[in-house]
């Protein structure tokens, strides 16, 4: 059998199944129910059996038309930046409020894609973030928590 | 019917359906023209501004943004030939052999007026066809929505998988068990949470869609160093030439459009067939009708190829609305994406939608030839400025479409929970994606989870525990029969080409 990153993926799949099939056969449910035709695990056992069914034909089927991926030439270090930085951004977000976070991470992801153009920069994070914000809390009535804009006095 | 169009053009004509229905297309457009970000992305985007608006409005927009990222797709096949989206591949077979000719604004013209009576003829189509269905739909019982559901998402692994159907009916069983995580809908017990309370109600719908099309697309463009913007600036003002089409062009459109509007709106409503199947299977069977001298035009910038993609594309867009709006069953991922929006409104579409919301499926069906409209009008003599927006280096581009993403999801649950939850299920995306995954079959099985569990707790509990509910109706045992046809010409297939 040959072993390329598909039926790696494919191999992941189907632990993940077992995984999903075992946590099924956990759920618990009402002593009623338990040999009732269909109860709140019925489903998803189904479903972790269909799991188990694809991958592992995947897996033990021959794979001729093999994708191969020149992993030399993505730009894992770009993207890996891009996500360390949602992330950060997610981490703040509620602490520091939507307006200085949001402003920030788009500076932080044009900066990191190369963008050195400040003003341009600046303009398309601070003033876009506000008049986003315009949009959301005050057309639209989407509420927009936001601790540093209420310590400053201009949300209520 | 009057009453109800009546009603659907009272709704439809608010200066705030107009308002966005324009904004939708114009926006759609915009994204469309960009190659990899399609429809389904530009509606994931809109959905957390129209939970600020009442259905009708949201859903009118969301459809507007339809039509626009197609129409935009055909945009930037003819000035580009790089399809925005893959309904319009076709369209580039003619498109771009007639903008080298020097006659790219007499193509866009013939594609804008193309989609125009496509999606026009598709509306009425709609207009008839619609609310006959939905009242047969109304014999429907739990067997033949489950094995309903059934054929829709082996049509979409069988028509979206590019070959590779067991990859795709993966992403299926991988999006029903996303759908499963949280509150059991009868019992209350919950199911995948691991104690954590976040997951309680379940995995939100945006956060799926979001992740796995907006975020992990704009990721994937930077990890394969793609340039969506680049093509866009190539595109000359100046260049264009006329838009003007003339007496002998329109003969040639007026017999293609009748008969390729059709074949468009029969392949859009099949489950999982859509606008790429129905533009290519109107572009074959165009070149079989017309004339000998005709066919050595095709390929070269004929008028007859670049119609009858146009047509049919967007014929199949407004049929594929039809199992939405009668059956409650998207038949494609973008209307899956829109089925999961209704239902964040509190509605389920189905028979009985026309008979509870008769403003919401009228608005939406006359928005659609408003949208038809709109588009023709506003964006053709716009198409250049358009294009010339596109020219926006990616490196704003992407941190936009991040910034959208999060936001829609910060707004709707205030909690960073959900947003590691989206980052890491993009991130698990875009790497899939690599592998050839198809994305569109995971969001169907997902929007259809909980309803697909409801119809079999039904059947189940109706035969008692007897899986032969799926032969004892005759309308069951046919859905059935076509399902397990298009599994077995897909192992043929596979068998066939090897390619497993």
């Amino acid at each position: 059998m040959n072993i390329n990153t598909t039926k790696i993926i494919s191999l992941l799949f189907f632990i993940f199944s077992a995984f999903y099939l075992y946590t099924a056969y956990q759920i618990q449910v009402f002593a009623f129910d338990e040999n009732a035709p269909f109860n709140a695990r019925t489903f998803p056992i189904y479903l972790g059996y269909a799991g188990l069914f694809f991958s592992g034909l995947k897996l033990i089927l021959p794979d001729p038309n093999t994708i191969k991926v020149e992993h030399k030439t993505l730009e894992y270090k770009k993207t890996g930046i891009l996500v360390l930085i949602a992330i950060i951004y997610g981490a703040t977000i509620l602490k520091v409020g939507y307006f200085l976070t949001t402003s920030f991470f788009l500076m932080g992801s044009y900066y990191f894609l190369g963008e050195r153009r400040w003003i341009l920069m600046f303009m398309l994070s601070f003033p876009f973030v506000a008049a986003f914000m315009y949009l959301l809390h005050g057309v639209l009535d989407i509420y927009l928590r936001d601790p540093f804009l209420k310590m400053i006095g201009v949300m209520g | 019917m009057i009453e109800g169009i009546l009603i659907g053009l009272k709704t439809a004509l608010t200066f705030q359906n107009i308002f966005m229905v324009m904004i939708g297309c114009f926006f759609g457009t915009i994204i469309g023209m960009l190659p990899g970000l399609g429809p389904m992305t530009a509606i994931a985007l809109m959905i957390p501004i129209t939970y600020g608006f009442d259905p009708a409005t949201g859903l009118i927009l969301m459809a507007g943004v339809y039509y626009g990222a197609v129409f935009g797709g055909s945009t930037s096949s003819i000035l580009l030939n790089a399809p925005g989206v893959p309904g319009t591949v076709a369209t580039s077979f003619d498109g771009y052999p007639m903008a080298q000719q020097g006659k790219a604004g007499k193509a866009l013209a013939i594609a804008a007026w193309s989609s125009f009576a496509g999606g026009t003829l598709a509306a009425i189509y709609l207009l008839f066809l619609a609310p006959s269905l939905s009242k047969v739909s109304l014999s429907f019982r739990s067997p033949d929505y489950f094995a309903l559901m059934i054929l829709g998402l082996t049509a979409i692994a069988a028509f979206s998988s590019k070959g590779q159907f067991i990859k795709a009916m993966m992403m299926v069983v991988l999006g029903l068990m996303l759908a499963s995580v949280g509150q059991d809908s009868l019992s209350d017990i919950t199911r995948f949470t691991f104690n954590n309370m976040n997951l309680t109600d379940g995995i939100s719908f945006v956060l799926v869609v979001m992740a796995t099309f907006a975020m992990s697309e704009a990721l994937t463009i930077i990890l394969k160093r793609n340039d969506p913007t680049a093509a866009a600036k190539q595109v000359s003002l100046t260049e264009l030439g006329s838009i003007r089409i003339n007496k002998e062009e329109r003969a040639k459109m007026l017999k293609t459009i009748p008969r390729t509007s059709i074949i468009g709106f029969i392949i859009g409503v099949l489950p999982g067939a859509g606008a790429t199947i129905a533009s290519f299977l109107a572009y074959g069977m165009e070149r079989n009708f017309v004339k000998d001298e005709e066919k050595e035009k095709f390929g070269k910038g004929s008028v007859h190829g670049l119609t009858a993609p146009e047509t049919a594309n967007n014929a199949a867009c407004s049929g594929a609305f039809v199992p939405l709006l009668t059956l409650g069953i998207p038949g494609s991922g973008t209307t899956a994406v829109m089925l999961g929006a209704l239902l964040g409104f509190g509605i389920q579409p189905g028979p009985r939608l026309y008979m509870t919301n008769p403003e919401i499926f009228w608005s939406v069906i006359m928005s659609m030839y408003i949208g038809m409209v709109i588009l023709l009008i506003l964006n053709l003599p716009l198409i250049p400025y358009i294009a010339r927006i596109l020219a926006v280096p990616k490196n704003y581009l992407i941190p936009l479409i991040l910034f959208f993403s999060i936001t829609g999801i910060y707004v709707m649950s205030f909690n960073n929970f959900d947003i590691y939850l989206m980052i890491g299920i993009a991130v698990v995306a875009t790497f899939m994606r690599l592998y050839d995954f198809p994305m569109p079959p995971l969001i169907l099985a997902f929007v259809l989870g909980g309803l697909m569990e409801e119809n079999l707790r039904r059947s189940l509990l109706l035969s008692d525990g007897s899986w032969t509910f799926l032969w004892d109706r005759t309308l069951t045992a046919c859905i059935l029969a076509t399902t397990i046809l298009i599994v077995g010409w897909q192992i043929y297939k596979t068998f066939k080409s090897r390619k497993i």
